[in-house]
């Protein structure tokens, strides 16, 4: 039994020293506050000073999750409904919204910041979800590419089927990548149910590239970014031109406005969670101008509550689209896996 | 042998070591039940309770993708042994300058992220297709092979080999009727470890495949976090499933065949300056660093070249937090955190898989074949988490986990478990090969002589083993340090990994973050040589204490 020793012995040291590492991780773990945990997508960045003064504020520290994609967080909320991983859910798109409201995610809660603007995109008469940002999936075109070829930049969805802009055209696969889902929509929203396989027919003849996602089509294939790829029109958000800035403050690249379309980011508080009215803190926490004037600059996207400042070249550079197109949440919802299917069907032979 | 073993040992003893080596088997049955077999059972419950698994199961979609998916891993199992074996022979048996560099330097495949190695792939070779997956999949796995293969090589008695050649035989000869034969454990061991991952490698198929060439793991991903399709998702992981059992089977076949007791020797005794022929190994070798290391470069060149030329913003930006704010700690804190969960999933992972590896050699060695027939199981088994789609585990953790105390599905420990679950099979894999190569009769001899099983164990095994286990433990903390999948998932955002910080920074438009995330795989890769060649110094400092 002196092996049993040994073993036990040993199990103890290293779950110690391993302990000992995590402890020391600093988990921040203060007496007085509330823990609020929030399960949000991978692209959510907020500076550490906000939350910190959120927590000075109120009391209430926000332990974030990330947890993939819209759609991944969608579905890992639907599956965990009846015990759920977190109190307040941020990062449900108006492209899976319909299932995380029909599936009963999120409880009613109606913020008092929300008649400053977020309920403008409101899809749900019971206030279960509240806008937070606004994100728009527009072509991208490298500017200087065009100019040095003394071609006519392409304006609309139209242009990108005519044989002057033959492959030249990268795109996200809508199965795998979100913004390549919401251009698949946009193009249903635009030519409607009969005629968008008609028009990506088209697409296909004019050599459009499908990559897996946003990172190879903008970083890799796309010519206008720092990867300096071969194709000078790419699928991307009407903010990433923001990124692009020369060294003269000017833009290397430009979002084509009539080519958008837009995704809603709602926040909600989580059904059977524990923590109900601090939930609904952390909620008017994400619609409050403080928070809303940094969604621009660290997450790309644009500020749901109207008259939040966009950085100042922002307005310059990156303009919200006027009139994006939309689906409604419904008809995405049982239409969207029956159009992957066709998409795949048409793109992939 | 074995039946001579049962004739020697008394019956009472042997059936005492079993009991013992159950005992000992609880930690490593219990965790791999409780975070692998649990969470899977659980989802693919899930997507039965949902119907229409048989209908998914017998579409003819799903058979090509499981043919495609095996094919695939085959190829690149076999580019990878092929590539392997030049550089575990460079390893194990070669004595000249730079030898210590290049086993610090395969290493550094197997950290780089899969979004990055797809990107630096798909700039080398536009086309892509089988050819690029099949190659990238190969960059990855080279390391395992060259490091398990080299570890047992390193001590094979060279003895054996000279008396053939002094015999008559010719080197090739030799090779191939003395020590291939005692290595097959070793490259069996390897090959089933380098095709579980390729097989269920998801990044590369998914970035170099395009969107035509698509794997079971790939499809399980998509319908299971894109379309929600569980039932389709289930009926996919139980065909993945039986592909990985069959395959396992296969290994453990060929394993069991061919396993003979070598003798074991120091490597400084072993390893030599190559003569004649064996410069055409190391020829070989040497290519195959070259061709390791394109990627690596092209990485490097990336890291320091800008639109305006050549630039060192992005080694500048790792002290802050990109461009805008994207990450929410500086490059450095980053890596620190890397090191740190490593640190964690290695020692927890060692723990487990070193009983594991005990028990299994126990069993292996019992005179009941019951015993005997149990431990295979249970060694098939400890590899069925490299099997088993990422997604799958994931999805089960949250629809599992949340019924044990304490809300693990958001803890900061499951990233070292995740982590550990990923590399206990490596260790067992690494550590098994030495652990059953050792003479049984120096071990009976200790017995007769009045050692209890644990002296034996103390005296014999552990110093035998001592090197291999340093070296699992290196190759075990440079896969943590390396991975991205379950981490990405798991990692609290104030809290990311080196890989984890690569991977938002890639996913961001931006010249500053992509020259920063390239910057940051050149740390990574840094990093990883510094551990593995601290570890290997370390090893080569206590030589003396586990010499033999």
């Amino acid at each position: 039994m002196r092996s049993l020793r040994a073993v036990a012995a040993l199990t103890l040291a290293g779950t110690l020293t391993a302990g000992c590492t995590l402890f020391s991780a600093g988990d921040q773990e203060e007496s007085g506050p509330v823990t609020v945990t929030i399960a949000t997508h991978e692209s959510w960045s907020v500076p550490q000073q906000v939350l910190d003064a959120f927590r000075d504020q109120t009391g209430i520290r926000i332990n974030v999750h990330k947890e993939g994609d819209a759609g991944e967080l969608t579905n890992k909320l639907v599956l965990t409904k009846d015990d759920p991983i977190a109190d307040v859910a941020f990062g449900v798109d108006s492209t899976f919204a319909s299932r995380a409201l029909a599936e009963g995610v999120f409880e009613p809660y109606t913020s008092p910041e929300g008649d400053r603007g977020p309920q403008r995109y409101s899809i749900d008469p019971q206030n279960r979800l509240s806008a937070v940002d606004v994100g728009d999936v527009c072509v991208n075109i490298d500017t200087e590419w065009f100019a040095e070829r003394e071609l006519a930049e392409p304006t609309s969805l139209d242009d990108l089927t005519d044989s002057r802009y033959r492959d030249l055209l990268v795109v996200e696969n809508a199965a795998t990548s979100s913004p390549g889902l919401a251009f698949l929509l946009g193009t249903i929203a635009s030519y409607g149910e009969d005629g968008w396989q008609d028009y990506w027919s088209k697409l296909k003849d004019n050599g459009v590239l499908v990559v897996s996602g946003w990172t190879e089509a903008y970083t890799q294939e796309f010519s206008g970014s720092s990867g300096q790829g071969d194709r000078p029109i790419v699928v991307s958000y009407a903010s990433s031109p923001a990124a692009e800035l020369g060294d003269d403050g000017q833009p290397r690249t430009k979002a084509l406005l009539d080519t958008c379309y837009r995704q809603v980011e709602y926040a909600g508080v989580l059904a059977g969670g524990s923590q109900t009215s601090e939930a609904g803190k952390v909620v008017d926490f994400l619609l409050s101008q403080q928070f809303q004037s940094t969604v621009a600059e660290n997450m790309f996207v644009y500020p749901a509550r109207a008259g939040v400042a966009l950085p100042a070249h922002w307005e310059r550079v990156a303009p919200q689209p006027e009139e994006p197109a939309t689906l409604p949440g419904e008809r995405v919802e049982s239409g969207r896996e029956e159009w992957i299917k066709q998409w795949r069907a048409l793109v992939e032979n | 042998m074995a039946r001579a073993r049962g004739e020697l040992a008394s019956p009472r003893r042997g059936r005492a070591s079993t009991a013992g080596g159950l005992a000992l088997a609880v930690l490593p049955v219990g965790f791999l039940t409780l975070f692998f077999a649990w969470p899977v059972v659980a989802i693919i419950r899930l997507g039965f309770s949902e119907g229409g698994v048989d209908t998914a199961l017998f579409e003819s979609q799903t058979w090509r993708l499981a043919a495609f998916t095996v094919a695939q891993a085959a190829a690149s199992t076999a580019v990878a042994v092929l590539a392997g074996l030049p550089v575990a022979y460079l390893l194990a048996r070669v004595k000249l300058r730079g030898v210590g560099v290049v086993r610090t330097l395969v290493l550094v495949p197997f950290v780089l992220p899969t979004v990055v190695v797809g990107l630096a792939f798909k700039a080398l070779w536009p086309g892509g297709g089988v050819f690029t997956i099949v190659l990238a999949n190969a960059f990855f796995n080279v390391a395992v092979v060259a490091r398990t293969v080299g570890g047992l090589w390193a001590h094979l008695d060279r003895r054996a080999e000279d008396a053939a050649r002094a015999l008559g035989a010719s080197r090739g000869r030799a090779f191939t009727s003395v020590t291939l034969p005692a290595l097959l454990p070793a490259i069996a061991s390897a090959a089933a470890v380098v095709f579980l991952f390729c097989a269920t490698s998801f990044g590369v198929v998914l970035m170099l495949g395009g969107s035509r060439l698509r794997t079971l793991e790939t499809e399980i991903y998509l319908r299971t976090v894109n379309l929600l399709d569980l039932s389709g998702a289930a009926a996919l992981s139980l065909v993945q499933l039986a592909a990985v059992v069959a395959a396992l089977l296969v290994g453990a076949g060929a394993r069991r065949r061919k396993e003979t007791a070598a003798r074991l020797r120091a490597r400084t005794e072993t390893a030599r300056r190559p003569e004649g022929g064996e410069w055409w190994v190391v020829a070989a070798a040497a290519g195959v660093l070259g061709l390791l290391l394109t990627p690596i470069v092209a990485l490097l060149v990336r890291s320091v070249s800008t639109r305006e030329g050549w630039s060192l913003d992005g080694y500048r930006a790792l002290a802050g937090q990109g461009a805008d704010g994207t990450l929410n700690v500086s490059g450095w804190d980053a890596a620190v955190n890397s090191l740190r969960t490593a640190t964690d999933a290695t020692m927890l992972a060692l723990i487990i898989g070193i009983l594991a590896a005990v028990v299994l050699v126990s069993l292996r060695r019992s005179p009941q074949r019951g015993a005997r027939v149990t431990g295979e199981v249970m060694d098939a088994a400890m590899m069925l988490p490299l099997g088993v789609s990422a997604v799958t585990i994931g999805f089960g953790y949250l629809v599992t986990l949340g019924q044990l105390p304490g809300d693990l599905r958001t803890s900061p420990l499951l990233v070292p478990f995740a982590q550990a679950l990923v590399i206990v099979p490596l260790i067992i894999r690494m550590v098994l090969p030495v652990l059953r190569s050792i003479d049984e009769r120096l071990r009976q001899a200790a017995a007769t002589l009045g050692a209890s099983p644990a002296r034996v164990w103390r005296e014999v095994d552990l110093p035998l083993a001592a090197r291999s286990l340093a070296a699992a433990a290196a190759f075990g903390y440079v896969v943590a340090l390396g991975e991205f999948g379950a981490t990405s998932f798991l990692a609290r955002p104030d809290a990311p990994t080196l890989p984890v910080a690569i991977g938002s920074l890639v996913s961001r438009p931006g010249e500053l973050n992509n020259q920063m995330a390239y910057a940051a795989c050149a740390l990574l890769m840094l990093v990883t040589m510094l551990v593995a060649a601290v570890v290997d110094r370390l090893r080569a400092a206590n030589a003396q204490v586990g010499e033999f």
